[in-house]
This record gives C-alpha cells, structure tokens and sequence, in this order.
C-alpha cells in the first residue's frame, strides 16, 4: 500500500500550476463574476462563526433577547464570566479536554514512530499481515466498539478517565498516523540510512539521527490531527466520561445546551463555550495549514 | 539494510507496542463485542447465553427500523449536496489565485472545528426565538412566526441538520477536488483550450473524467461518515420527535448507555458495523488499485 499517486501528485502541484495560474482556465471576461462568487461563499462561511463570536460578547440581557441582535449593542465578557464559573468551572473541562489531546498526541506517536519504522525499513516476516492487522481500525468505525470498550474500560477502571478516553482516540487515530509515518519513513533515500550503518549506528540510533529529523513534517501533520480529533471528539467523550468531573469541553457545553442557571438556555455563554472550542482548531489550521491539507491529501486515502 | 533473522527481531520490537496496542484495544473489542452480542446483559444481571436472538429481535424491531431508514435517508440528502456543491465550489477556486486561495481557507475552516460544537452553534442559530435564522427569515418578509426547526418535525429538523453539516464539512470535499484538478496536466488543459473547447465543455470532457476516482472516493467516503451520524442529532434534536431522528449510532447508544440492554446494543453495533464495512471495502479496494 504505497500513496497513492493520483492524491500525492496533487499535494505538490500548487507549485507547478503556479506558473500558469490557471490549471482550470477561467476566462478573464468572467473574472468579476468569479470574484463576486468568492466573496459571497465566502460570506457565507464565515457569518455563523462571526455572529457566533459576536453573541459571547454581548451582555446577559442583550444574549437572552427574543427576538435575537444582530450585532452586540455594547461589548461585554459576561458570558465568558459565567463559563469560568459553569457548575465545576471552565478549568476543570478545559483541563481534562488539553490532558486528553495531550495524551493522545502522545500514545499515538510512542506507539505509529517505530512500528512505521519497522514496516518501511526492515524486513519483517508476514509484513502485509502485520500492516492490515494495525489498519484493523479502519474497517470498524469506532462507534461500533464503544459498547465492548466501556465494559473493558470499567473493569479497569479507565472510565472517568483521561487516559482511558485517551486510548479512545488513539484508536481513532492509529491507521492514519500509521499510514502518513510510513510513507514518510519509506521516502527517505537509501544512502543517508546507509552511511549512518557504516559509521557503526544501531538502528535505534540511525532513528533517532537521520530518520527523526527527515520525517519531522510526518510528525507534526499526525501531532496536529491528534490533537484536533481528540480536542473535537463527542460520543467517546460523552460515553466514557460520565461523571461531571471528567467532562471534556464538548461534553459540558452539550450538558448545557439546556440545563442552565438562568432557567432557559444561556445563550451568551453557550457561545462563549463555542468559541473557546473554535479557536485552538482555527489557529492550528492557519499556522500548519500546509501539513494540515497534505496530510488530509494522503489521509483521505489512507 | 539490516538483514538477517537479526533483523526481524528487532523490527518485532520496534512493531510490538503498536500490535500489542490494536490487539488489545480494537481486536479484543471487536471479539468482545461479537460475544456480547450474543448474550442478554444488563451489566446488574450476569450475562445469559441467548444465541442470535439479539439479531432476531433487531429485525422485528420498530425502532431499530425507524433509525436506519433516517439514517439512509439523511445519508442519501447530504451526500449528493456535499458532492455537487464540493466539486462546484473546486471549479470556482481551484486555480491559484489569490482570491480562491483565501476562499479556499475560508471554505475550509469548518472542517477543523468539532461537529459536537458546530452542532451547539447551529443550535443556536436555529432556535425559535433566540436564533439568527428565524429573525432574519422574518425581516426578508419570508416567514411571519419563528418556524421551529428542531426536534418537531422529523423533515423540518433533518432539512436543518443537512445544511448545517453542509456547512460545516463541504469543504473536506472540496479540497480533495481542487487537489484532484490541479493533479490534472497543465498541457491537458492548454491543448484544449488551444481547441477552443469552452469552459463547460473542458470541464465535462476533461475534468470530471479525470477526477472520476476522487469524486468516487469524496462520495464514499461522506457516505461512510453520514451512515455513522450521531453529533449533530443527538445536540439539536436529541433524537425528537419521539426517536424519530434518532440516527443508527444513536439507536445503539441509547440501548448500550441510557438503557444499559449491552448484548442488544452490542448487536446493533455487529449490524452497523457490517453496514459500514460494505462501502469501505469498496473505499480501499479503490485506493489499492491505483497503487499498481
């Protein structure tokens, strides 16, 4: 199971089209309808993150107005003062949301570094076997395994628990950090591997010196989407972490959806929660967009 | 490189967390969940050996049917949305531009947030008397009273649920596409254009045949992901009115959870899973071939 081709060849076109710029050709008589098309879209997208941004600035009297302001009348961070002190406080779900992703980034990498290693650069008997064996997750979707999961994990008393969620999600994550580490160690040359052999380096060594450094843009593309799948996750999350201690964030902000202090929902705080939520992802995406796209490139086809 | 038995050895090493990790997180469950399936559980009671009577009493079940032609249902609106819309919203940006590069990224940006907190947004957007929807349909004069979207009518939420997840993941699609055009020769498209083949026509001649296998793969791959919804309904409907947008998941979610039935629950899960399973075989047998 090499990359595909198709999909590996297009990560790396944007340069080459560069130099026409067109690879579709629009004409240039349709460039102002083009361009007026792309600003609607994108209007469009952006609007429900905007007001969304907006409503957990409004004040408390302003977000629990019928019929809803567009935009707020004055600015104010009540919302964000009311999920600071939501039930056990916005500390404690933020804490068990960022222990999660960190653990995840964590297992998936101790456990996809040197299993790739070994799939890419040796001769392991039965490899074919070995490599379907860890996709085996690709074929169940996780969902499924939550019912078996929750009995395993009681036993062990991982529930309630941010490694036991963790696991979860590194379950979710293994094929594909698996599938982008292997292709990444399989790409480096020969020769470099060689020259480190010769100058005496164990294989644990020449990982750690040459091969480490040559996949480090494999790295940070499974790091990134381990820490957005675990930080967004919801029905793991929702069925491991019963107890309202160990609430990730999506999970508290579901549970508040409807329970509230104020009697009806808190829709300023609600939102509040939301953008708090977006805002690590957005960041992560805009600054890494480039391993973001490539790893979804050859992910999607895993 | 490295040869020899040697070798094996220490690739064994390298390999045995990761094997020990899937045998004991994903195989042991899925063993876990085929024998549980075939029990009456309560998690209170031990469990009873009941043979395949869990599977026999999905099929008479009403609810269990309800579920899974929703799930059909919403599967079979969302996807041709996601394709269609995706692959128009790749020919409008999939030249380098800067225009389409920055609509590209913002077409994008849902994509990275949660659904569980996209559902939560749409939520609000979508409320009676709270929601931005509802008070700028009534100031464009298109409705009078705040239309309930949510969880009383079962269309009416699904049609909501769709645009809102349209939303949210039309861009996934549409990255892929541009990826898929832009793998396309540039002589391809000159020599075409040299014909004087129009836009439509270069599009229709060139473009969709060669990007055939990437729009095969995008609709497999939202199939899979519709079929196994549960984020989106579970926040803005909770699965009302009376489970009729309870998704399949949900379904097995409320009987493994709430109601604690795990050997039904589990055997749902068997069902789903084999669903499932039927489109990602296609899914990498299609990715195995172009590897040849």
């Amino acid at each position: 199971m090499t990359a595909d081709l198709r999909l590996r060849g297009a990560a790396s076109v944007p340069q080459a089209s560069r130099r026409t710029r067109r690879p579709i050709g629009w004409s240039r008589r349709s460039r102002y309808l083009v361009g007026a098309i792309c600003l609607t879209v994108c209007t469009i997208m952006l609007s429900p993150l905007l007001f969304s941004v907006l409503a957990s600035l409004k004040t408390t009297e302003e977000a629990a107005a019928a019929p809803p302001t567009y935009l707020p009348h004055a600015l104010s961070l009540d919302g964000y003062r009311r999920l600071w002190n939501y039930q056990l406080g916005l500390p404690t779900y933020l804490s068990n949301s960022l222990q999660t992703a960190l653990l995840t980034i964590a297992f998936t990498l101790i456990l996809t570094i040197p299993a790739a290693y070994a799939l890419a650069r040796f001769p392991v008997p039965g490899k074919e076997v070995v490599f379907v064996f860890l996709l085996m997750a690709l074929i169940i979707p996780y969902q499924a395994l939550l019912t078996p999961m929750f009995l395993m994990f009681a036993q062990l008393k991982l529930t309630n628990n941010v490694i036991g969620l963790a696991i979860v999600h590194t379950v979710i994550q293994l094929p594909f950090s698996l599938y982008v580490l292997r292709n990444g160690f399989a790409a480096v040359p020969r020769e470099i591997e060689e020259a480190a052999v010769m100058d005496g380096a164990s294989s644990l060594q020449a990982l750690y010196r040459i091969f480490l450094p040559a996949v480090r843009p494999g790295i940070i593309t499974v790091t990134l989407f381990a820490f957005i799948t675990s930080w967004n996750e919801f029905l793991g999350a929702l069925v491991m972490m019963s107890k309202s201690t160990s609430f990730t964030l999506p999970v508290v902000l579901a549970a508040a959806r409807t329970e509230t202090s104020l009697g009806g929902t808190d829709w300023g705080m609600l939102q509040a929660g939301v953008t708090i939520s977006i805002i690590p992802c957005v960041l992560i995406y805009l600054l890494l967009q480039r391993y973001y796209v490539s790893g979804l490139l050859s992910g999607a086809v895993k | 490189m490295y040869r020899s038995r040697r070798a094996g050895f220490v690739a064994l090493l390298y390999l045995a967390p990761a094997l020990i990790f899937v045998g004991a997180f994903t195989a042991y469950p899925v063993a876990r969940m085929l024998w549980v399936s075939l029990h009456d559980w309560s998690l209170i009671s031990p469990p009873r050996w009941v043979g395949l009577d869990n599977y026999q009493r999905a099929f008479g079940d009403k609810q269990f049917w309800v579920s899974l032609l929703f799930t059909l249902e919403y599967t079979a609106l969302i996807t041709p949305i996601l394709i269609v819309g995706g692959y128009l919203l790749a020919l409008l940006c999939a030249d380098n531009s800067m225009l389409r590069r920055v609509t590209r990224t913002i077409v994008f940006v849902p994509v990275v947030i949660g659904l569980g907190v996209s559902s939560l947004l749409w939520y609000w957007l979508l409320s009676p008397d709270f929601g931005l929807v509802n008070r700028a349909l009534r100031d464009a004069g298109v409705i009078k009273d705040p239309v309930v979207w949510l969880g009383v009518n079962a269309n009416l939420s699904n049609i909501a649920i769709i645009a809102s997840v349209t939303w949210k993941v039309i861009g996934f699609g549409m990255i892929l596409f541009v990826g898929a055009i832009q793998a396309i020769p540039l002589e391809i498209t000159e020599a075409s254009m040299v014909d004087g083949a129009g836009f439509a026509q270069r599009v229709r001649r060139i473009v969709l045949p060669l990007t055939r296998r990437t729009i095969l793969l995008v609709t497999l791959i939202s199939v899979i992901g519709s079929l196994l919804a549960f984020d989106q309904f579970y926040i803005m409907t909770s699965g009302q009115p009376g489970n009729r947008t309870a998704t399949s998941v949900f379904y097995v979610y409320l009987n493994s959870f709430p109601y604690l039935k795990l050997g039904y629950g589990a055997a749902l899960s068997v069902i789903l899973a084999v669903i499932v399973l039927a489109f990602t075989v296609v899914q990498l047998i299609l990715t195995r071939r172009s590897e040849l």
